[in-house]
């Protein structure tokens, strides 16, 4: 018997990563303007699908309040760029902020459980939604525009925000392969598998959690403030939205809960279904919301879950593998 | 001062209402179901659709759309909340939240962007007031006051002293011990969720009789009702009255301190009974723990 972390798939997948960030780089030299807008807006999908997968598939937390982050990173950029500081490095700053604001936050909610947890969430988003209102600067939900991207020229403010979320994805992703490959994520994966048995054997579920709950909300503050770099302006009600959630719950239940890949696949598919669909307005969101019921109730392991299975394939290796067996300890058992 | 307080009482009413549903769900099932104030907004338009066509009074057509709705609850558990409380205590709560982005939706495809309102329906009625020590209080705000105290009052008394009640309160303390005794879980389940969407029905009418509703609506009332269970701390039904009570208070209290305070001060309160739950004595903001002795009394007895 062999436990290794990677496999053949897993040194292609390297090598398609690695071609393919690289294609990434040099594609603003020949892509359309469109291209770049709609690539931007892709790796904000997959930033955000990754946080909420990070959440519920290996926390086992299944928030319906992310938006509070989603918002809050926007709202805090915002407030930091009219402090005069370039709204490049207000976003990360943002991030940041609220990321330190979800750990006092994480101490209290994650004594709540499921349901309750879920919801918990989502009153909280509201209240978010309901104090920055109370702020003068952004005027009521009226909002206001991220005016200080305007120092920048058409051109080069394209190419600044396509970079910075291409930057952002790439390194959240990153940072959330090491730490799932780390000891708490290992321990996260065993909590999400069978979390009193991960106690049995001294896991310490609170802190894992409390450290995954955080990375997930700089995470979805930082897909915020991106999302107002590419909008340029922000209104409290559509960033403090329930659906913005509901948009990462569709991307992770169809793409796989649970699995790296099921989360970037899930985003992709997103985005496809957005391009060719979103101008059927309402029946494009009923669609959303039947697929993610029928995925959650037919499919817990969504498309990836389905092909890991299928095909034993692990693309990214988070993980260990188990190979070379001996057949005939597992007959011995029956 | 005294006036808002009257007024804060009588919305609480209407917040029992909205809450019992899914206190009782949570109560039977061990589920809350996040498609609750979506199929209560359902049920409004339901209720105003067949008040318009047949030129009905909504108190007529809410007797119509109770049984609708019950057969409703009795898919959603069958087709829907069955499979999904067989998968761990994470999915009802992915595939009600999905339901309830489908319903709104739907609503919305249906019924457009207008705000609806049973009170045209009712004549003077929704004008009407009683005036009583100098302050004028709403004849309709009562009767679902009042409503509220019965569907309540008819469900605690249900549990308490049916052959059904038994039943359900068995399933809700052990479903699989109670399936030895005989009990069918599965039909007690079944029923459960239609009773809680009958509630749902009749709040959901409350809701289009004392204001207006639209398709995207469902959403804070899903979060009133859950603000009052936790409030009223999820274990008895009459605490969730009072639970509804208290959360319209806040509200109020909210509003005197600020123009835009007034969900603010419903969410606040509900911060602080959560906070005190979590860390202080867990009961301490319930009708048990007050009880308690009386209960206690109940079990040596």
């Amino acid at each position: 018997m062999k436990i290794k972390r990677s496999n053949a798939y897993s040194k292609v997948t390297l090598y398609v990563v690695a071609a393919v960030f690289i294609a990434l780089i040099l594609l603003p030299s020949f892509a359309s303007n469109n291209v770049m807008e709609r690539l931007t807006v892709l790796f904000i999908y997959i930033i955000m699908a990754a946080m909420w997968n990070t959440l519920a598939g290996f926390g086992g937390l299944i928030s319906i309040g992310q938006q509070l982050f989603f918002g809050l990173g926007a709202y805090a950029t915002i407030r930091i760029t009219n402090m005069a500081i370039s709204p490049f490095v207000a976003l990360l700053i943002a991030a940041c902020l609220v990321g330190l604001l979800s750990w006092p936050i994480s101490t209290f909610m994650l004594r709540l459980k499921a349901g309750e947890f879920a919801i918990g969430m989502w009153v909280l988003a509201s209240i978010g939604h309901l104090l920055v209102n109370l702020d003068p600067l952004i005027q009521g939900e009226t909002g206001i525009s991220l005016i200080a991207l305007n120092q920048y020229a058409i051109e080069s403010r394209r190419l600044l925000i396509y970079f910075a979320a291409l930057v952002s994805m790439s390194g959240l992703l990153l940072g959330l392969f090491y730490l799932l490959r780390s000891k708490a994520g290992i321990a996260m994966q065993a909590i999400r598998d069978n979390e009193e048995a991960a106690d049995s054997i001294g896991v310490d579920a609170e802190k894992v959690k409390k450290w995954f709950f955080i990375f997930a909300a700089f995470g979805t503050a930082l897909a915020g403030a991106l999302w107002l770099a590419q909008a340029s302006s922000f209104q409290p009600k559509t960033y403090f939205s329930v659906q913005w959630t509901a948009y990462m719950i569709f991307m992770v239940l169809v793409g796989g809960l649970g699995r790296f890949e099921g989360a970037i696949l899930g985003a992709l598919l997103f985005f496809v279904v957005e391009t060719w669909f979103a101008a059927t307005g309402v029946w494009y969101l009923v669609g959303l919301g039947a697929v993610a019921m029928l995925c959650s109730l037919f499919f817990p392991k969504g498309i990836w879950g389905v092909i890991e299975t299928r095909l034993s394939i692990t693309l990214i290796p988070v993980g260990y593998q188990v190979t070379g067996l001996k057949p005939d300890s597992h007959s011995k058992n029956k | 001062m005294m006036n808002s307080l009257v007024q804060a009482i009588l919305l609480g009413g209407y917040y029992a209402l909205v809450a019992c549903g899914l206190a009782f769900m949570f109560q039977v099932m061990r589920i809350i179901n996040l498609a609750h104030g979506s199929l209560a907004i359902l049920s409004a338009y339901l209720v105003w659709e067949i008040t318009d066509a047949l030129a009905l009074s909504p108190f007529v057509s809410v007797l119509m759309i109770l049984p609708i709705m019950a057969i409703i609850g009795l898919l959603l558990q069958r087709v829907i909340l069955e499979r999904a409380t067989k998968g761990g205590e994470l999915l009802p709560v992915l595939t009600t939240f999905g339901l309830a982005i489908v319903i709104d939706n739907l609503l919305f495809q249906q019924f457009g962007a207008n705000t609806r309102s049973l009170s045209p329906y009712l004549g003077d009625l929704s004008w009407e007031s009683y005036e009583i020590f100098g302050l004028w209080i709403g004849k309709l705000p009562v009767i679902v006051l009042i409503t509220a105290i019965v569907v309540i009052g008819g469900l605690d008394l249900i549990l308490r002293f049916t052959p059904l009640g038994r039943q359900i309160r068995a399933t809700a303390f052990d479903p699989d011990t109670a399936g030895l005794v005989g009990i069918d879980a599965r039909k007690i389940a079944g029923i459960s969720a239609a009773i809680a969407m009958m509630t749902v029905a009749i709040s959901g009418t409350a809701l289009g009789l004392r204001g207006t509703f639209d398709a995207y609506a469902g959403g804070p009332q899903l979060l009133f009702a859950f603000e009052a269970t936790i409030i009223g701390g999820a274990s008895s039904l009459w605490g969730v009255f009072l639970g509804g009570i208290i959360l319209a208070i806040a509200q109020s209290i909210g509003a005197l301190i600020h123009p835009q305070g007034f969900l603010l001060g419903g969410h606040f309160m509900f911060l602080i009974f959560l906070f005190a739950r979590i860390y202080f004595n867990r009961d301490v903001f319930t009708l048990k723990h007050w009880f308690a002795k009386r209960n206690k009394g109940e079990i040596t007895a």
